[in-house]
C-alpha cells in the first residue's frame, strides 16, 4: 500500500484493475484505493507479470503493506500449467511494490486509550496534538486543551457525503497534517505585494488569440513564475527528512485545490518549470476536475516538492500558509485586486497580488525566502518569457 | 464492651474469634500454639481459658493434617477456624487447601460444602527473613473455590470473620503481621462488614492507588504525601482478593484514569498482574496513563533492616509512581 | 479368623456376591474404557475385592468412609448404586457427582462416602477431621479411611496417624497394601515394610491381615471397629493384597514379573473363597452362576441407565465451584 501523502496511514482496496497473469509496466494504474482523501488510483512502479493479488477487495491495510506481487520479466510463470506433464511451476520471485517512502518525523501517535476516546468524541485527530503525558503521550488533558483552542477556519462540511469522499475523514487528514506541521515546523513568513499589470495585460492579449478551451487563467502565470523562481532558489524546493533538507528531484508543484464539499487536496504538477503555460493550464483543469471527482492518482499525491495555494479572485488579501510536511515551503497568492500603487512617483490603480512565503526555518532562512519572492516578482514582470 | 474504646487490630481479631465461639457451638479453633502459648501473634491469647482445650485446640506441627482435619470437620457440619502461623508454613498444607478444600464441593457435584475458615499471618517487615515474611496470598487468590480476604483496617479485623463463617465455602483470611499493633476506635454503629466488595478508603480524582493489607496503610500514607503536592489520590482497599471486586476497581480507574497497584508480593505472576490485566481488559479506554505497579522486589526477603525496607514497597515509592503518572517530567 | 463372623449361608453368599459384583462391574468398565466411553484414568480393584467387602461388613450406615482413587470396589461395597456409579464414569449428569468427579472422585452423601481422592495420602487428614467433627458432636460414628501402601510414604500419613491417636479420634485406618505404589515396589520405598508395625509409633493398635481372605478381613475389621466405637481411639489395619491388573489402563507393568502376578492370582479372593465355600458345602455351583448372572444383569441395567443419561449443560460448568449454602 503506497503512501499517498504524509497523513495517510491506511487505505482500503476498493478495486483491482489487474489480475494475476497481467503484464504491467511502470505507471500502469493497478488498483483503486479508498483513503481519507477519497478514491485514488494506484500506479505501479514495476514492470512484470502480476503473480498474486495479496489484499482482497474491501480490505483496509496500513501503508507499507504488501498488496500485490509482480514477478520480474523473464520469470514469467506459464499461463496455464501443462496438464499432461505435471511439473513444478516455477515460483515467480515476488517483487513487492516499492516500499512507502519513509514518512519523516512521523511516529505513531503515542496517546492514552482514554485520550484517544475523548479525541474521537470531540472530533479531534490525535495526530494533531502534542503530548504532555507520561512518556510524552497525548493525554486527556492535551485533547481537552486542544478542544478549547479556537478551531481553524474551515469550509463548512458538506451536508452530504459523496461517494469517494468523506468530509469528516478528510478534515481529520488535514488536521493531522497541519497539526503536525504546526507542531514540528518552525515557520517563518514573508510577503511581498506585486504589480500584476504587465502579466494580466499579456494574458489578455494571449487569450484573445486563443480558442476558449486554451485560454489561460492568471493562476497559471503565478504557478509558472513560481516554478521558475524555485529553479533560482532551490533551497525552498524539496523536503526536510531525518533532520536534513533534501532538494526535490524536480520542481513538482503541489497545487492546492479546495473541494466543494469542504477540504483540500494538493496534487502535484510534475516538473512545472519545464512545461509551457498551455500545458500547465490543461493539467490544472484536469487536476481540479479529477480532484473534485475523486479520481486522483497516487503519484500525484505523494510527489510534490512545494505547494502553492492561490486564493483566486474572491480570496483574501494575504495567505499565511502552513507548510505541508515534509515540504519546506508554501507559497500563497492572495486575491488579485486593483489598488493604489506608486508607479514612477505617481499613485496609480494597479492590479496587485500579495505573494507570501511560509518557510521552514530548519531548511532555510528569511534571506533565501526573500530571494524567492523577489524572483517571482521579477518573473511576473516579463510574462512573455514564462 | 464499649465500642468506642481503642482496640488494636490484634484485639479486634480476638474479639471476632470470641464472638464466633460464643455464638456457634460448632465453631472451634485449631492451630499451632493457639492455646496455652496464646498464639504466635497473641491473637488467641486467653481464649483457651474461656473455652477450653476442646474448642481451642493446640495442634502438633502438622499443617497438612490439621488443615485437612479442619476440612474434614467442615465436611461434617462443623465450623472450624484454623490458624496457620505464617503463610510460608501454609505451603505444608497446600495440598489440603488446593486439592481438597477448593475442589470437593465441585468434584462431588455439590453434595458437600467446606465451610472452613483459615487464618494466616502474612507479610514482611518484622525482620524475620525469607521463611516468615512473604506475601503469598496472591497464589491462593488464583484458586477457584476459595474466598481470600485481607483485612487491613480494624473494622475488617473485627467483622470479616463472622462473614467468613457464614460463607459455606472455604475462606482464607490473611492478617498482615505489621497490622496487629495498629490501634483505633471501632465505630459502634458498625456491626458487620461484607466480604464481597473492595472499599474506597480515601476519595481522590487524579490517580487510584489499589492496595490491600499493609500495602493499604502505605498507600494511604502516600496519598497524604501526594495531597501535599496537590495530587488527589483515591485509595482502594481491595479487602477481598478473590473474588476480585472488579467493579469498584474499574469505577475508580474510570474516575481517575490513572492507577498504581501496590502489592507487597513479587511482581511476576502476581495479584497485581491480575488486577492490571483486568483493568486492561475491561477499563482500557478509561486509562489516561500506563498502569503502574509498586511491588515487592524479586528477592527472598532479606533479614537486614535496610535490605528488607528496600525489598518492600514504601510510601515514597508509591507516591513517586503516582506522581510520575499525574505529573510526568 | 474371627469367630464373630457368622458364616451362615446368607452371609457367605452375600460376601461372594459383593466381590463378584465388583469384579464384573470393573470388567464392564474395561470394555467401556476400550470403547472410549470411560475416559481418563481407570484404576481397577481386580484382586483386592476382599478388602473393601470385608471392611464394609464391619461398618454401620452412620459411619463415614474416605476412599482412594481405586475406589470402585469401596463404593460398591459401601452400597452406592451401580447405576449412579456407572453414570458418573460415563460423565453424565445422573452420575453421583454429576460428571464432575469421574472414576477417581466418587462421592456419595447418603452413604457418607467422602470421596475417592486422587492425591495419595490426601484423604487421611480429611478422615481425621471427619472423625473429629463426629466426635465433637457426639455422633457414635467411625470414619474408615482407605489408602494404599504408597500413602504410607507420605508425610500426611504420619501427621494424620499422630493427630488421630493424639486426640483419640474414631478412625479406622485401612491400608490396602498391594505391594506397589504404581510401579514402586514397597521394598524399594519403605525402610520398614511391615506396615502394621508403624502404628506403634503413634501408640495405635496395628494389625496385619491377609487381604485376599474376605472372612479374615471382615473379622479383623469388626474387631478394630468395635474398639474404635468403644472410644479407644484409632486403629490401623493393614490388608495384604495384590493388584492383578495394571496400575491404571496404560501400564506395561515393567516393574513386576508375569509369574509374580500368576502366583498371586492363584490366591485370588473370589476363586479362593468360592472354592472354599463349595468344598464345605456352603454354596452350590448353580448359586454361583445365579449370582454372576444377577450381577451381570445389574451391570447391564447400570450401563443402560448411564448410556441413556444426559450431559450436564455446559452452562452449569461453574456450578458448585462455590456453594450457596451448606447442604442440609
Amino acid at each position: 500500500m503506497p503512501a499517498l501523502g504524509a497523513d495517510m496511514e491506511a487505505g482500503t482496496l476498493v478495486e483491482w484493475l489487474i489480475k494475476p497473469g497481467d503484464k504491467v509496466k511502470r505507471g500502469d494504474v493497478v488498483a483503486v484505493v479508498e483513503t481519507q482523501k477519497g478514491a485514488i488510483e494506484v500506479e505501479t512502479f514495476n514492470e512484470g507479470i502480476v503473480s498474486e493479488l495479496v489484499v482482497p477487495i474491501g480490505t483496509k491495510v496500513p501503508v507499507g503493506s504488501l498488496i500485490a506481487r509482480i514477478g520480474a520479466p523473464g520469470e514469467i510463470a506459464p499461463e496455464r500449467p501443462v496438464a499432461a506433464v505435471p511439473q513444478p511451476v516455477p515460483q515467480p520471485r515476488p517483487t513487492p511494490l516499492p516500499a512507502a517512502p519513509p514518512r519523516p518525523g512521523r511516529a505513531d501517535v503515542r496517546i492514552t486509550p482514554a485520550a484517544r476516546r475523548r479525541a474521537s468524541e470531540l472530533g479531534i485527530d490525535p495526530a494533531t496534538l502534542s503530548g504532555t503525558g507520561v512518556d510524552g503521550a497525548v493525554s486527556i488533558a492535551d485533547v481537552e486543551a486542544a478542544a478549547r483552542r479556537p478551531a481553524a477556519p474551515t469550509a463548512p462540511a458538506a451536508p452530504l457525503r459523496r461517494i469517494g469522499f468523506n468530509a469528516a475523514e478528510m478534515r481529520k487528514a488535514i488536521a493531522t497534517a497541519m497539526g503536525r506541521s504546526k507542531r514540528e515546523i518552525p515557520h517563518y513568513y514573508l510577503s511581498q505585494t506585486i504589480d500584476l499589470g504587465a502579466a494580466l495585460a499579456w494574458l489578455t492579449a494571449f487569450n484573445d488569440a486563443q480558442p476558449v478551451p486554451n485560454r489561460l487563467l492568471p493562476a497559471v502565470i503565478l504557478l509558472k513564475a513560481t516554478a521558475l523562481a524555485l529553479r533560482e532558489v532551490p533551497q525552498l524546493n524539496g523536503t526536510y527528512v531525518d533532520g536534513e533538507f533534501r532538494p526535490g528531484p524536480g520542481i513538482h508543484i503541489g497545487w492546492a485545490i479546495s473541494l466543494r464539499g469542504g477540504g483540500l487536496v494538493a496534487p502535484a504538477i510534475l516538473d512545472a518549470d519545464m512545461r509551457p503555460l498551455t500545458e500547465l493550464m490543461a493539467m490544472m483543469r484536469d487536476l481540479v476536475q479529477r480532484a473534485r471527482a475523486g479520481g486522483l492518482r497516487s503519484s500525484e499525491l505523494g510527489s510534490a516538492t512545494v505547494t502553492i495555494t492561490s486564493l483566486g479572485d474572491r480570496g483574501a488579501e494575504t495567505v499565511f500558509g502552513i507548510i505541508y510536511p515534509p515540504q519546506v515551503a508554501l507559497i500563497g497568492f492572495g486575491g488579485i485586486a486593483v489598488r493604489p500603487w506608486v508607479v514612477d512617483g505617481r499613485v496609480e490603480p494597479r492590479p496587485l497580488v500579495t505573494v507570501s512565503l511560509a518557510g521552514d526555518h530548519r531548511a532555510s532562512d528569511g534571506h533565501v525566502g526573500g530571494l524567492l519572492l523577489n524572483a517571482i516578482e521579477r518573473l511576473l514582470q516579463e510574462p512573455e518569457k514564462l | 464492651m464499649s465500642g468506642s474504646a481503642p482496640v488494636t487490630y490484634r484485639e479486634a481479631c480476638r474479639q471476632a474469634l470470641r464472638d464466633a465461639l460464643l455464638s456457634d457451638s460448632k465453631t472451634f479453633l485449631m492451630g499451632e500454639d493457639i492455646g496455652r502459648y496464646g498464639g504466635c501473634y497473641a491473637v488467641t491469647k486467653g481464649l483457651i481459658d474461656e473455652f477450653g482445650e476442646e474448642r481451642v485446640r493446640d495442634t502438633p506441627l502438622s499443617e497438612s493434617a490439621y488443615v485437612g482435619a479442619g476440612i474434614g470437620a467442615a465436611l461434617v457440619g462443623m465450623r472450624p477456624i484454623v490458624e496457620i502461623m505464617t503463610v510460608n508454613f501454609s505451603l505444608l498444607a497446600l495440598d489440603q487447601i488446593v486439592n481438597n478444600a477448593a475442589t470437593i464441593p465441585h468434584m462431588s457435584g455439590g453434595q458437600f460444602a467446606v465451610p472452613l475458615v483459615i487464618r494466616i499471618a502474612t507479610g514482611g517487615g518484622r525482620r524475620v527473613a525469607a521463611q516468615h515474611s512473604h506475601s503469598l496470598e496472591g497464589w491462593y487468590a488464583h484458586i477457584p473455590g476459595l474466598r481470600i480476604l485481607a483485612p487491613a483496617v480494624l473494622e475488617d479485623a473485627r467483622y470479616m470473620l463472622a462473614a467468613a463463617l457464614a460463607d459455606p465455602n472455604p475462606v482464607l483470611i490473611f492478617e498482615h503481621v505489621m497490622l496487629y499493633n495498629i490501634e483505633g476506635a471501632l465505630d459502634p454503629a458498625v456491626t458487620g462488614v461484607d466480604i464481597d466488595h473492595a472499599k474506597v478508603r480515601r476519595q481522590g480524582s487524579d490517580v487510584s492507588l489499589i492496595a490491600y493489607g499493609n500495602g493499604l496503610i502505605k498507600a494511604l500514607a502516600a496519598a497524604e504525601t501526594l495531597a501535599g503536592d496537590g495530587i488527589s489520590a483515591e485509595v482502594i482497599d481491595l479487602r477481598v482478593l478473590r473474588p476480585l471486586d472488579t467493579v469498584t476497581i474499574l469505577a475508580s480507574v474510570a474516575k481517575t484514569r490513572r492507577c498504581v497497584i501496590v502489592d507487597e508480593g513479587w511482581k511476576s505472576g502476581s495479584l497485581s498482574a491480575e488486577i492490571g490485566m483486568r483493568i486492561a481488559e475491561e477499563g482500557f479506554f478509561d486509562l489516561d496513563a500506563p498502569l503502574r505497579r509498586v511491588c515487592g522486589r524479586e528477592v527472598p526477603m532479606p533479614y537486614a533492616a535496610h535490605l528488607e525496607d528496600a525489598a518492600l514497597p514504601q510510601p515514597a515509592d508509591i507516591a513517586a509512581a503516582a506522581r510520575g503518572l499525574v505529573r510526568p517530567a | 479368623m474371627s469367630a464373630r463372623v457368622h458364616l451362615d449361608h446368607d452371609h457367605v453368599r452375600h460376601l461372594l456376591r459383593q466381590m463378584i459384583r465388583i469384579r464384573h462391574f470393573e470388567s464392564k468398565c474395561v470394555e467401556l474404557y476400550q470403547a472410549q466411553k470411560i475416559l481418563g484414568f481407570l484404576h481397577l480393584y481386580d484382586g483386592e475385592e476382599a478388602v473393601s467387602v470385608g471392611v464394609m461388613e464391619a461398618l454401620s450406615p452412620e459411619d463415614a468412609v474416605v476412599a482412594t482413587y481405586r475406589e470402585h470396589g469401596q463404593a460398591i461395597a459401601r452400597g452406592i448404586g451401580m447405576d449412579v456409579l456407572m453414570a458418573e464414569m460415563l460423565g453424565k449428569q445422573e452420575g453421583c457427582c454429576r460428571g464432575r468427579g469421574g472414576s477417581m472422585h466418587i462421592f456419595d452423601r447418603e452413604s457418607r462416602f467422602y470421596g475417592g481422592n486422587a492425591i495419595v495420602g490426601g484423604g487421611l487428614p480429611l478422615a481425621v477431621g471427619i472423625a473429629l467433627g463426629d466426635k465433637m458432636e457426639g455422633r457414635p460414628a467411625v470414619t474408615t479411611c482407605f489408602f494404599g501402601d504408597g500413602a504410607v510414604d507420605e508425610g500426611e500419613f504420619h501427621e494424620s496417624m499422630n493427630l488421630a491417636s493424639l486426640w483419640k479420634l474414631p478412625v479406622l485406618f485401612v491400608c490396602e497394601n498391594n505391594l506397589y505404589a504404581m510401579g514402586m515396589a514397597l521394598a524399594r520405598a519403605e525402610a520398614e515394610t511391615d506396615l502394621a508395625r508403624k502404628a506403634a509409633a503413634y501408640r495405635m493398635p496395628g494389625v496385619a491381615v491377609d487381604g485376599m481372605d474376605v472372612v479374615a478381613v471382615e473379622g479383623a475389621a469388626r474387631n478394630a471397629v468395635e474398639q474404635v466405637r468403644a472410644g479407644g481411639g484409632p486403629q490401623f489395619l493393614e490388608c495384604r493384597t495384590y493388584r492383578f491388573r495394571a496400575h491404571s489402563m496404560f501400564d506395561a507393568q515393567l516393574y513386576r514379573a508375569k509369574d509374580e502376578v500368576e502366583t498371586w492370582r492363584k490366591k485370588g479372593p473370589i476363586g479362593r473363597f468360592q472354592d472354599w465355600l463349595m468344598k464345605n458345602g456352603l454354596i452350590r455351583e448353580e448359586e454361583v452362576h445365579r449370582i454372576e448372572a444377577d450381577a451381570d444383569a445389574e451391570i447391564e441395567k447400570a450401563v443402560a441407565f448411564a448410556e441413556s443419561g444426559t450431559l450436564e449443560p455446559v452452562e452449569e460448568l461453574e456450578k458448585f465451584v462455590t456453594m450457596n449454602q451448606v447442604p442440609a
